[in-house]
């Protein structure tokens, strides 16, 4: 038991007193309440009357007093309850008189009756709870809420010392809470009815289900917890969302630290990835002198610059993204033997983007990996060659000769050299930086003009089929280097002048007129005022060759092809094929300007802008293709660059048409002799053979007649 | 994208390879700064921009309190002055579907489209060609409006919606989690339901009411036109549209950042199921 209060007689005398005194405190609280009950000054100026009303009582007085008087009605009925801790015998309001005893642990029964009250107050939906605990707790003695922590561990039995106390009348409680809170009372040795209700209820709340860890009680508890430390504003609107994400956090707990979020997995691979990117090459020491000779000239070139430049003109990835490609170029540079190269753009897919670099070889590099590459395609030939010889001997062999098929596949176009028109430049593509980088093959004169027919999406996966009508050959890998082909030729651009044709030139009768193909960079260039550049497209070119409808850049015959396969096979078709002219095609020559460009449907194909046109001065022209959306060119001073960034198809002001099926195949003619003929049918054989029978019957019947006659004549 | 977190929102949509010239940013961010205070509007959106031969338009949307409400949408050729568009109506929407091609880039050019028309004077009836003029403005505002009604997306959970009606932006909203970011489920379209209805009843029963009351992504037609892709190293996802390439939508998984633009030439990509 505590020490008494100045009270000393209170305990004996609190039964009886108990009864007056609550008639006459209710009064006075009443009195005390009715002026606005609201007004935390009243409270304020009130409180230091309580307080010298009750000298031994600090501020648990002035509190409860505070709050009789703030709160609400209802809420007073659970006030007096917290009073009623202390000296129970309330429940209308907190005469200071009778709240003599402190006890022990009065601060956790206090809090633990302010968040039952609390609680309730929730239930009952008074948002002004907190503000008002908050214009009452001017400096909280007890955060009621502190102790919370520790009545986690929860026994409902606090034993504390408390003095005698006085039923109350249950209709004096004004709580309208069905849980029916009385004063708390700790250990009696027969617990009260109304202190019985209360257990029960808290063990109601307390109970968890079977699916779930969480009681109610806890949930509420940590739901009020995060409140009132977040302190949002307006939390009645913001409570469902807080209250589904307490329930949330209590079943996803931060994992700990020995052990990865599994989700992020994938994450983590690709950053160590690309972290590898920014380690230096080579390792092993590290000094100056290793810094001098690494500032070499390195086959990659300033693509932070470019970046910026077209970052000017709206137009490429972010300057993070450019660095990590310029690192992962370099990382190309040191693993192949590399001569120049170039970032030439990022082609987007369904699930997976390419990052394209152009790239040229050192002289001699490349031979290496061409000569697999033919040796493959020689074993083929051969093979075929077999199949025809045993093919011809089986045709010999046969009794019947096989009428043979008239078609003829058409010729196969050889593919370009490497280093030479389509097959300028390798092309190496990856899917991020980071990740290595893989070599795409040349690309074939059938492979464009295919690729010219269909349209389709690229998924990411460099040897996913491409499944298209007509069918094209190869798969995704493939495609992507026939658009890229057919990208370049048409986009590529730069301003007048900067390249020119070397001074060595060849008969161009020799080449059939297919134009010089080979050009320089121009050391006496100038660069064109931007303005120039803007308001003309003739001071652009290109300096890509254009691919011919053959699918080439420099024109083949088809027909000499077969000139050659004539020698290996037989004369006989020779003559079947007759002469078949192939008209020569023509293609504008390498280092036209823009303004030759056709026209898209009265489209004009090229656009071109100032970068900004609030400060022309230090802008720079772009030029924006039309006909390839996604192809931009910069220009300015002695600088230019190339870049395309889309999803790698043409534009068309109408809507794609696929190619139709081929017609269907003609029959073999029908002619008599391999027309067949119906077997007739058994009534007709048998008519045929009755009719027979008749006309031998009757040759018969002549000859047996005589017969007969003679037959008879013997018997007879 | 929110006009408020624009340069982050433009630095995250980059890998479409699109964007802004450094000079239009700035300027957007004065400007959309002055049109919310303006008119009054509760979020502004940087929608995007639509190439044009001559011009590019630069287009923002405002948005009230409700979410879902209709968006006024702005226009500007410059960055600097917005013009407020017409809401859109069907009959714009018809009258426009006939024009094809690039945008000019100058409103008020008129494209002409000749009609067969039958024309009854007295008993003839006979057909007459008559050439119908529409304004490129009318244009505008019908694409818009149908890339958004198309195309405009958001994440699961970043709206709600109260019993009292109006769709709030939810204040709580940290992020789809990696898993669910790569699901075409867990973005809606930003626009009023139109196949929720037609959920099962079954279906329904596992939606929750304040989080799941638009459509979402799964069942859009054509199956597969959108990809969704992970960039900078897993640590952002990307939604592009391949109905109207240009659209491209990107959230940081785990953080709220989450935001879409358009940038293209405001033709829809009828050869989709080509494509594909």
């Amino acid at each position: 038991m505590g020490d008494l209060p100045p009270y000393p007689e209170r305990p004996p005398q609190q039964p009886p007193d108990r009864r007056t005194s609550q008639a006459s405190q209710r009064q006075y609280s009443r009195d005390q309440v009715q002026p606005p009950a609201a007004d935390p000054e009243e409270g304020q100026q009130i409180a230091p009357d309580a307080q010298r009303n009750t000298p031994g009582w600090s501020q648990r007085g002035s509190l409860s007093q505070q709050e009789s008087l703030l709160m609400p009605r209802a809420f007073q009925a659970e006030e007096a309850r917290i009073g009623s801790m202390e000296y129970p015998s309330m429940n209308t309001g907190f005469p200071l008189e009778f709240q003599p005893q402190p006890y022990s642990d009065e601060s956790r029964i206090q809090a633990a009756e302010v968040t039952t009250s609390l609680m309730q107050r929730l239930q009952q939906g008074q948002s002004s709870l907190f503000q008002q605990l908050d214009s009452t707790f001017p400096e909280p003695p007890v955060n009621p809420l502190d102790p919370f922590n520790l009545y986690q561990t929860d026994h409902f039995s606090e034993g504390a010392q408390h003095g005698p106390y006085i039923r109350d009348d249950p209709a004096l409680q004004f709580s309208p809470s069905e849980l029916g809170f009385p004063r708390y009372s700790a250990e009696v040795p027969e617990p009260e009815p109304l202190e019985l209700a209360v257990q029960n209820a808290k063990a109601y709340l307390l109970q968890t289900s079977i699916s779930c860890d969480l009681s109610l009680y806890e949930h509420l508890v940590n739901l009020l917890t995060k409140i009132l430390n977040q302190r949002p504003e307006d939390p009645l609107s913001v409570l469902e969302s807080l209250n589904r994400t307490t329930q949330w956090e209590w079943f996803h707990p931060k994992l700990d630290t020995l052990r990865d979020d599994p989700e992020m997995q994938p994450t983590y691979e690709m950053a160590e990835k690309q972290k590898a990117l920014f380690t230096r090459s080579g390792g092993g020491a590290e000094g100056e002198q290793e810094m001098e000779e690494e500032v070499g000239e390195t086959p990659v070139p300033n693509i932070m610059e470019t970046a910026f430049y077209f970052e000017q003109a709206g137009v490429g990835l972010s300057s993070d993204e450019s660095f990590r490609i310029f690192l992962a170029m370099k990382q190309l540079a040191e693993q192949q033997p590399i001569h120049t190269c170039r970032f030439w753009g990022k082609i987007l897919g369904m699930n997976r983007s390419y990052l394209v670099a152009e790239v040229e070889f050192r002289e001699g590099e490349e031979e290496a990996e061409e000569e697999e590459v033919e040796e493959m395609t020689e074993g083929g030939e051969v093979m075929e060659a077999h199949g025809e010889e045993e093919g011809e001997e089986d045709e010999e062999k046969a009794v019947d000769i096989i009428p043979k098929p008239v078609w003829k596949p058409p010729p196969v176009i050889p593919k370009e050299e490497s280093r030479s028109g389509a097959n300028k430049y390798l092309y190496f593509v990856c899917n991020e930086p980071g990740l290595p980088w893989t070599r795409l093959p040349h690309v074939t004169p059938a492979q464009i003009v295919n690729a010219r027919k269909i349209k389709k999406f690229f998924t990411g996966y460099l040897d996913a089929p491409v499944v298209s009508y007509p069918p094209f050959p190869g798969n995704e890998g493939n495609y992507l280097r026939a658009q890229i082909a057919r990208i370049s030729a048409a986009t590529q651009v730069s301003p007048l002048g900067f390249y020119q044709f070397s001074e060595e030139e060849g008969d161009e009768e020799e080449e059939g007129g297919a134009g010089r193909d080979s050009y320089e960079e121009n050391p006496d260039f100038e660069g064109i005022p931007v303005l120039e550049l803007v308001d003309s497209m003739a001071n652009w070119v290109h300096h890509t060759q254009h691919i011919l409808p053959q699918g080439r850049c420099t024109w083949v015959n088809p027909l000499q092809k077969t000139e050659e396969e004539e020698d290996l096979g037989e004369e006989e078709e020779k003559a079947d094929e007759g002469p078949e002219e192939v008209e020569q095609e023509v293609g504008p020559p390498l280092l036209t300007p823009l303004s030759e460009d056709a026209e898209i449907m009265h489209l004009a194909p090229w656009t071109t802008r100032l970068s900004c046109s609030l400060c022309p001065q230090y802008s720079v022209a772009v030029v924006r293709s039309n006909l390839w959306p996604g192809a931009y060119a910069y220009a300015s001073g002695k600088k230019f660059e190339n870049i395309y960034i889309g999803w790698g198809h043409k534009y068309s002001p109408e809507n794609f048409n696929p190619a139709l099926p081929a017609p269907i195949q003609q029959e073999y003619p029908s002619g008599p002799e391999i027309m067949e003929m119906s077997d007739p049918t058994v009534e007709e054989e048998q008519a045929l053979k009755a009719a027979q029978e008749q006309a031998l019957g009757a040759t018969e019947e002549e000859e047996e007649g005589e017969e007969e006659e003679e037959g008879e004549e013997t018997d007879d | 994208m929110d006009a408020d977190s624009l340069l982050l929102s433009l630095e995250l949509v980059s890998g479409s390879g699109q964007g802004l010239s450094p000079d239009r940013r700035a300027s957007l961010l004065t400007s959309l700064m002055l049109v919310k205070r303006d008119y009054r509007y509760d979020r502004v959106l940087f929608w995007g921009r639509i190439l044009g031969l001559v011009a590019d338009y630069y287009i923002a949307q405002g948005l009230s309190e409700d979410q879902l409400a209709p968006r006024k949408t702005l226009y500007s050729l410059n960055c600097t002055e917005w013009s407020l568009l017409p809401p859109a109506t069907e009959e714009m929407v018809a009258q426009s579907s006939v024009v094809k091609g690039r945008f000019m880039g100058d409103p008020s050019y008129e494209y002409e489209h000749t009609e067969l028309q039958k024309v009854n004077e007295g008993e003839k009836v006979f057909e007459e060609e008559i050439v119908v003029q529409i304004k490129e403005e009318t244009r505008l505002v019908s694409v818009i409006d149908q890339i958004d009604k198309a195309v405009a997306i958001i994440p699961r959970g970043a709206l709600f919606k109260t019993p009292f009606g109006p769709t709030h932006v939810n204040r709580t909203f940290e992020g789809l989690s990696l898993s669910e970011a790569k699901k075409l489920s867990s973005y809606f379209h930003f626009r009023e339901p139109v196949e929720l209805k037609n959920k099962t009843l079954l279906e329904k029963a596992d939606l929750d009411p304040s989080l799941d009351f638009m459509d979402s992504l799964e069942h859009d037609i054509p199956k597969g036109s959108w990809s969704i892709q992970m960039e900078r190293g897993n640590a952002l996802v990307v939604l592009r549209s391949l109905l109207w390439p240009g659209l491209t939508f990107y959230h940081a998984p785990r953080t709220k950042h989450y935001g879409y633009i358009y940038v293209g030439t405001g033709e829809k990509n009828m050869d989709l199921p080509f494509m594909l």
